[in-house]
């Protein structure tokens, strides 16, 4: 029989104290840390490239050894133990300390780089500095603010994502979809696009591009200077500027028929991949309330219009200049736009309307009239396109979507609000895709018969926030548009109630009203009512 | 209109109150001393392991209840009237009603130890328990858990999180011998001992020893065995919840006594739940079932009644689930613990990665009779129209990948299962 060894101190307390070999990673994780603080306050390292690595190397050692200490010597199964016991993940001091820094970070980032070293016409010190040898190495030019915050990014999401490994070792499915998210921010968000510039010359002129950064998430994919760069770079170019059409109108769609929106926010994503990683212990914080669902529905859905409108209004206002480049011209272009919102907004109304709440059907019909409505007022009037400056729609994005709401809101607000609140009420994207996940595919989260309990791990742990034992009680599938396929839901799930899979389309959402276990009879007659 | 009242907030009687709602306009009010709304029992011991806050055991928002026109009234009820149809609350408050539901659920059952009313002894069955557990394990080093079944595992559970060393007294010689046939029994004992639970087979509490404060100091065994503890938990079972009830002209045994329609021997008077007691088991069932499931199919029963369309309680095949530490139970149908007559038994385990299935059916006609599964999830719906249907053996091997609802990726079982059944059968043959 074996006997774990138990420190009597501690016994009796809800388990919320980092052990001795946690402190210790955590200290040497702070070293790494500081060395780029120390930088940022343009400490002058001798050796950046060796100071850098050891930075690095400490910020690995620190997380990779307090994942181990968390997880290595303990069964495998769910390790939820003292989540809510726990300052730094149940809105307690460190959660707001932790919070307040990363919001800091992303403030600086955004809106001061110069801070971090970043000058615009000498070479880079402090912090930037630091990480010049690297990106010599990569793309054979200086670092500036973005290289930096990406090697950190691409980092969290490599180190997190082992740790989240560790934790959820038991499930080859959160094992195979973590690689995934890895995988894709290394060498697509990371690594090929500095190779790319790389490449970059007198006959290549790529514009920085994350292939895997679909329009509308990478809202300037079609902005002048990156059509232009894409037009004067041959096929490669012209092949990357298709590539990017057909993502969003395409392969986006097909994928998520077959699979669900997760192909995308839980296995490629970037913004996905830190949530699910770095993000991960904090996804027991999303707002649960109804309230919170309705705000989401308007929000998300409102961010959609922007970014079409403003996309609209941006490529607008650069065709015809040039008429031998783009055979596109303003007035062809304004009706494929609105062709194709004609298009999805009468197929959704024709043919999916009982799917569609009242409110979400409200919302589409006042979307849809605005849209077009502006689109005639231009068109008879011949007034400013949206009665706005393309560049003033532009900005506005650009820093409030772009900058305040994925980046400052998004990540900062990790430890108070959990891990997906721009995935959730902020990304365009998401949105789009949910709209499709929603409306035809073959993805659900299955409700098995009439197991469920009522005990609300799912609820609690979907960092979307949404009500899954609402459904899981009811015996309903789950079928939302905002479910980006973590699986964290059955995961936790004490009685193997839910099940993501894809199968037949047909009677997903409901494919049996009746509560397994009571007469057949009697819930004939509760669904007949 | 009339007024129904509910006695216990808990899945039965919030059931029974929102069918009520669904099918009619009465006036609805829910009685309960344990909490203000209505959560999730099931789900106390992850509050306790910090998994969730209490809240988060609450289904429903607690702007639910006004919306549905459903009145919550937090009173403990005392005393019933049945000829006046009145209630009377510990405070002296009047309650009339017109029909009467009573779930009022279970309560630990004490088997008469001596010392069994000290401090540091307790069941786990109320909010109030479990908020009694939290207040008990200050200072908590050893404790010791009588009873080997479901709340019995749980607790262990529960306390192995604050690094309490656990002893379990196990009265047979594996955890749930009433209910799990040996290997299954033998396949999570190992798991939990894994854990690092002390489990005591075919042993039996005799006595609780107090302190000078008259708190748990240790206890003895029916063999004579001393260990010293701080916390005794009581997982002997649990009874229903009827004291109050005694001495008046409800009909009650073990539980109240109901007919099919959940009738009591008093018009207009109902029983629902963990403390009804069936006047005829249903099939293999027991008379009294403390579950959640059944607890919800009575209340979807008894609202269809008081809407005006009087229905039997009629449980199609019987299932349950559970988790013991790491491995998830799950069972459909039957599967005898101890062998039965015309029974024969097809068990099949996959010791490195701790699944099992055990298969029981006719030995004559091969009628497949039930599963329980450990480590495996399988599809409700499918289990249960071989059931219905009475299928084979041979066609529910034959059919195992259907009935898969493990998640995505996990390694498969089916083909490893129908080799072993193949090889069993030649055995036999």
């Amino acid at each position: 029989m074996s006997r774990v060894q138990y420190n009597m101190a501690l016994s009796g307390q809800p388990p919320q104290e980092l052990t001795v070999g946690q402190k210790v990673f955590v200290f040497v994780g702070m070293l790494g840390l500081l060395v780029l603080l120390l930088a940022t306050f343009n400490f002058q390292f001798p050796n950046k490239a060796l100071w850098l690595s050891l930075s690095l190397g400490a910020i690995s050692v620190g997380t990779i050894g307090f994942s181990w200490s968390l997880y290595a010597n303990r069964s495998s199964g769910i390790k939820n133990d003292g989540v809510w016991f726990k300052s730094l993940t149940s809105r307690g001091l460190w959660a707001w300390i932790f919070g307040i820094l990363i919001t800091l970070f992303y403030v600086v980032l955004y809106f001061f780089p110069q801070y971090l070293g970043l000058n615009s016409d000498a070479d880079n010190t402090g912090l930037i500095a630091l990480f010049d040898p690297l990106s010599k190495m990569l793309s054979g030019n200086p670092a500036s603010q973005w290289f930096v915050y990406g090697t950190l990014y691409t980092l969290s999401i490599l180190l997190f994502g082992i740790k989240f490994i560790w934790k959820y070792r038991h499930s080859r499915y959160e094992i195979i979809r973590t690689i995934s998210v890895m995988f894709f921010q290394t060498a697509f968000a990371f690594i090929i696009p500095e190779l790319m510039a790389r490449l970059n010359g007198e006959s290549l002129k790529l514009p920085y591009y994350d292939l895997k950064n679909i329009w509308p998430l990478n809202y300037y994919n079609f902005e002048q200077y990156r059509i232009d760069g894409f037009l004067n770079s041959g096929t490669i170019g012209l092949a990357l500027l298709i590539f990017g059409v057909i993502s969003i109108f395409v392969i986006t769609p097909i994928l998520t028929y077959k699979y669900g929106k997760r192909w995308y926010c839980s296995w490629v994503c970037g913004c996905g991949g830190l949530a699910e990683t770095a993000g991960d212990p904090f996804r027991h914080l999303s707002d649960k309330r109804q309230v919170a669902w309705k705000v989401e529905r308007w929000v998300v859905h409102s961010v959609v219009v922007f970014v079409t409108l403003m996309t609209t209004a941006v490529i607008y206002s650069y065709l015809d200049y040039d008429a031998a480049k783009y055979w596109l011209n303003k007035d062809m272009f304004l009706g494929l736009v609105a062709l194709l919102l004609t298009l999805v907004f009468g197929w959704a109304m024709l043919f999916r309307r009982e799917e569609l709440q009242k409110d979400a059907q409200y919302g589409a019909i006042g979307y849809f009239v605005i849209i077009l409505g502006l689109l005639g007022i231009h068109f008879f009037f011949g007034n400013q396109l949206f009665l706005f400056q393309a560049e003033t729609l532009r900005k506005t994005y650009a820093f409030l979507i772009g900058s305040v709401f994925s980046g400052v809101i998004g990540v900062g607000f990790y430890p108070i609000f959990g891990s997906r609140v721009w995935c959730r009420f902020g990304c365009p994207m998401a949105a789009i895709l949910g709209f499709q996940q929603r409306l035809f595919s073959k993805f659900r989260i299955s409700t098995n018969g009439g197991q469920c309990i009522s005990c609300g791990n799912c609820s609690t742990y979907c960092e979307m926030g949404i009500d899954v034992r609402a459904y899981a009680q009811k015996g309903q599938n789950i079928v939302r548009s905002s479910c980006v396929g973590c699986g964290i839901c059955a995961e936790v799930c004490p009685r193997g109630v839910l099940k993501l899979e894809n199968d037949s389309p047909d009677g997903r959402i409901n494919p049996k009203d009746v509560l397994l276990g009571n007469d057949v009879d009697l819930m004939n007659y509760v669904n007949q009512k | 209109m009339s007024h129904v009242v509910i006695i216990g907030n808990g899945i039965a009687g919030i059931t029974a109150a929102r069918h009520i709602r669904k099918f009619s306009d009465k006036k609805i009010t829910v009685i309960s001393a344990e909490t203000e709304y209505f959560f999730s029992r099931t789900a106390l011991m992850y509050v306790y392991m910090g998994h969730m806050k209490f809240e988060h055991t609450q289904p429903y928002e607690n702007w639910f209840w006004e919306k549905n026109r459903i009145e919550l009234k937090q009173a403990y009820i005392d005393e019933v009237d049945f000829k006046n149809k009145k209630l009377f609350s510990a405070d002296g408050e009047e309650i009339s009603y017109d029909q009467l539901i009573l779930a009022t659920g279970s309560v630990t059952n004490y088997r008469g130890w001596k010392g069994q009313e000290m401090k540091g002894v307790q069941g786990l069955v109320s909010k109030q328990d479990l908020e009694l557990l939290e207040e008990n394990s200050a200072n908590l080093k050893h404790a010791v858990i009588v009873g080997g079944g479901l709340i019995g595992v749980e607790l262990a559970e529960m306390l192995h999180t604050r690094n309490i060393e656990v002893t379990m007294l196990v009265r047979e010689n594996h955890l749930w011998g009433s209910v799990l046939p040996a290997e299954e029994g033998k396949l999570i004992s190992d798991h939990i001992q894994q854990h690092g639970i002390n489990l005591l087979f075919e042993t039996e509490l005799d006595e609780i020893i107090p302190d000078e404060n008259n708190h748990v100091k240790a206890i003895t065994t029916k063999s004579g065995k001393q260990i010293d503890c701080q916390l005794v938990g009581i997982a002997t079972g649990v009874k229903p919840n009827i004291s109050f009830l005694k001495n008046t002209e409800l009909e009650t045994e073990i539980g109240i006594l109901v007919n099919r329609n959940l009738e009591t021997n008093i018009p207009d008077v109902y029983a629902i739940g963990d403390c009804a007691q069936q006047r005829e088991a249903i099939g293999n069932r027991k008379s009294v079932e403390a579950v959640w499931y059944t607890g919800r199919m009575m209340g979807e029963t008894v609202a269809q009644t008081i809407c005006g369309n009087p229905t039997a309680y009629n449980p199609g095949n019987w299932f349950n689930s559970a988790k013991f530490f790491d491995i998830e139970y799950q069972t459909y149908g039957w599967v005898f613990p101890k062998k039965k007559e015309g029974v024969s038994d097809f068990y099949w385990e996959d010791k490195k990665n701790q699944r099992a299935l055990h298969f029981q059916y006719k030995t004559d006609s091969k009628e497949f009779l039930g599963i329980n599964a450990f480590g495996i999830r399988l599809r409700h719906e499918v289990v249960d129209t071989w059931l219905t249907e009475k299928i084979s053996i041979e066609n529910v091997i034959q059919q195992l990948p259907k009935a898969n609802f493990d998640k995505e990726f996990s390694k498969k079982f089916s083909k490893q299962v129908q080799k072993s059944f193949q090889q069993s059968q030649l055995q036999k043959a």
